[in-house]
């Protein structure tokens, strides 16, 4: 995702004083960092909060895309960046938070912007934790905790289609993981979800668990 | 029947509740800021609270099918104790946030010289954010303390309208009635205020300026008595209108004098009337 990709994906999903609203935000951000505190909180009334593409209800918000802009509009780096940022998302509500999970892949924050990402994941909130698995952790995340992020979502039901990390980032241990949750849910006569299947396809040496094996134990 | 609960917190309910609330018919509701029980010691805990109650708690309530808003403010219990009133200078942020719908609770408890100018500040930081009031009376000397509680709001030049004063009973109503504010009522399963008598009082009133609330909390309450009082004044002889009006349209029109009520997927009939992926967005359970 873009600054020019979610500007195209926003036309026609908010309103024109929506459009205009965020334009001379965008320009308030630029000239003046600081404007960017009182603009942040205000952008889901301003613009709107439905799905920026109707198809992908745990995808992009327009307040979310909306948000992002305004951060890619900051006249910031470093520290600086790292420092509002961060205080953007300590004092931010749950759509806030999402929304800077969600810009971290636009913004130059290295791996800096890795707590957010941590904080995110320790929530039960299925909005953050599914926001906190984007490009941005695809790329920064350590593998431990990914495969934890990534089995949190199988336990709350976010679908895994919306992490873009999968398969790419699967390795053995989550296959072994994944593999052992089914075993529960199996033992458990519970379903087991059927979008961990691409990840176990992966690692054909991993032992899937049936109902067969259910009965040998 | 649709209900909205303006005073209610859920943070010390149980999910149980917000299903029997749900099936008794209740789509959204109003949480205060207030005491926990066990008294706070620093801001830091204040902030927790409030980031609870506009992050966690919409989002528990929005997997039970209820629209969750909050008022945040620090209470008049809390505001004699130096160590806590730091916290009013946190208060602008979360008073931007778009779940906020009013100031609240501010007021009086014991009607010190602290709580005086709490209360004052906080008036001001609601007419600041262009938003409504929301004022605990005490319960302790209460007639005295609504007296005197009119007096800060005609004080502060905030308009009587975007003020609620909250758990009235017959001693007190006339006052408030007289003063233009709304009219709140906490229906509670003791000796406060009861269903029945909240009937003799919307009989004597109208159904105009009043608010009806459960301000069920970690104490002895029940957050089904917004539905009793419905089903007390239906018993009474109300219509469905009269009852739709005290139990929806007047917490409605209160709160939404701070233009960020979201009721768009609760009010449609039935939910196909709106995307389904809302719901999804504010944290309801995707259909597996």
């Amino acid at each position: 995702m873009t600054p020019d990709a979610l500007r195209t994906a926003l036309a026609g999903r908010t309103t024109e004083e929506g459009e205009r609203w965020l334009d001379a935000a965008c320009t308030a951000v630029a000239a003046d960092p600081a404007a960017v505190r009182a603009l942040f909180p205000a952008a889901g009334r301003r613009c709107g909060r439905g799905p920026l593409h109707l198809a992908e209800p745990y995808g992009w918000t327009v307040d979310d895309a909306v948000r992002a802009l305004l951060l890619a509009a900051l006249p910031l780096t470093g520290t600086a960046l790292h420092t509002e940022l961060t205080e953007l998302y300590r004092t931010g509500d749950a759509a806030e938070r999402r929304a800077v999970l969600r810009a971290l892949p636009l913004l130059p924050v290295g791996d800096d912007a890795l707590p957010l990402v941590h904080d995110a994941l320790r929530t039960n909130d299925t909005r953050l934790v599914a926001a906190a698995l984007g490009d941005y952790a695809t790329h920064h995340l350590d593998a431990a905790a990914y495969r934890q992020g990534v089995l949190k979502c199988v336990f709350t039901g976010i679908p895994l289609a919306a992490l873009p990390g999968l398969p790419d980032r699967a390795d053995a241990e989550l296959a072994r993981m994944m593999s052992a949750f089914a075993a529960e849910r199996t033992a458990a006569g519970r379903p087991v979800p059927a979008d961990i299947q691409p990840v176990l396809a992966r690692f054909p040496e991993i032992p899937v668990p049936t109902a067969t094996a259910r009965r040998e134990a | 029947m649709r209900i909205f609960d303006p005073h209610i917190h859920m943070t010390s309910r149980t999910t149980d509740d917000y299903e029997a609330m749900h099936a008794a018919g209740v789509r959204a509701l109003v949480e205060p800021a207030f005491w926990l029980g066990q008294p706070r010691t620093s801001a830091a805990s204040f902030l927790d609270y409030f980031d609870a109650l506009i992050g966690w708690e919409p989002f528990r309530a929005a997997q039970f099918g209820i629209r969750h808003h909050c008022t945040i403010a620090l209470n008049p219990k809390e505001a004699n104790d130096p160590r806590c009133t730091e916290v009013l200078r946190h208060l602008p942020r979360y008073l931007a946030k778009d779940g906020v719908v009013a100031v609240g609770e501010i007021g009086y408890d014991s009607m010190t010289p602290a709580e005086d100018h709490a209360f004052a500040a906080q008036l001001q930081l609601a007419v600041v954010h262009e938003l409504p009031a929301l004022v605990h009376s005490p319960h302790r000397d209460k007639a005295a303390g609504v007296d005197r509680t009119l007096a800060v709001v005609r004080e502060s030049g905030i308009a009587p309208e975007r003020v609620v004063v909250d758990h009235l009973n017959e001693v007190t109503v006339k006052q408030v009635a007289d003063s233009g504010c709304w009219m709140g009522f906490s229906i509670y399963p003791d000796t406060k205020m009861d269903e029945h008598r909240m009937v003799a009082v919307l009989r004597e009133y109208g159904t105009e300026r009043i608010l009806v609330n459960s301000a069920a909390d970690w104490g002895r309450s029940d957050p089904l008595k917004t539905r009793r009082t419905a089903d007390a004044m239906l018993a009474a002889g109300f219509s469905a209108d009269d009852v739709d009006q005290v139990l929806w349209r007047n917490p409605v029109a209160f709160y939404g004098q701070s233009g960020r009520l979201e009721l768009d997927d609760v009010e449609a009939p039935g939910t196909g009337a709106t995307f389904e992926g809302n719901s999804v967005l504010r944290g309801a359970r995707a259909e597996v």
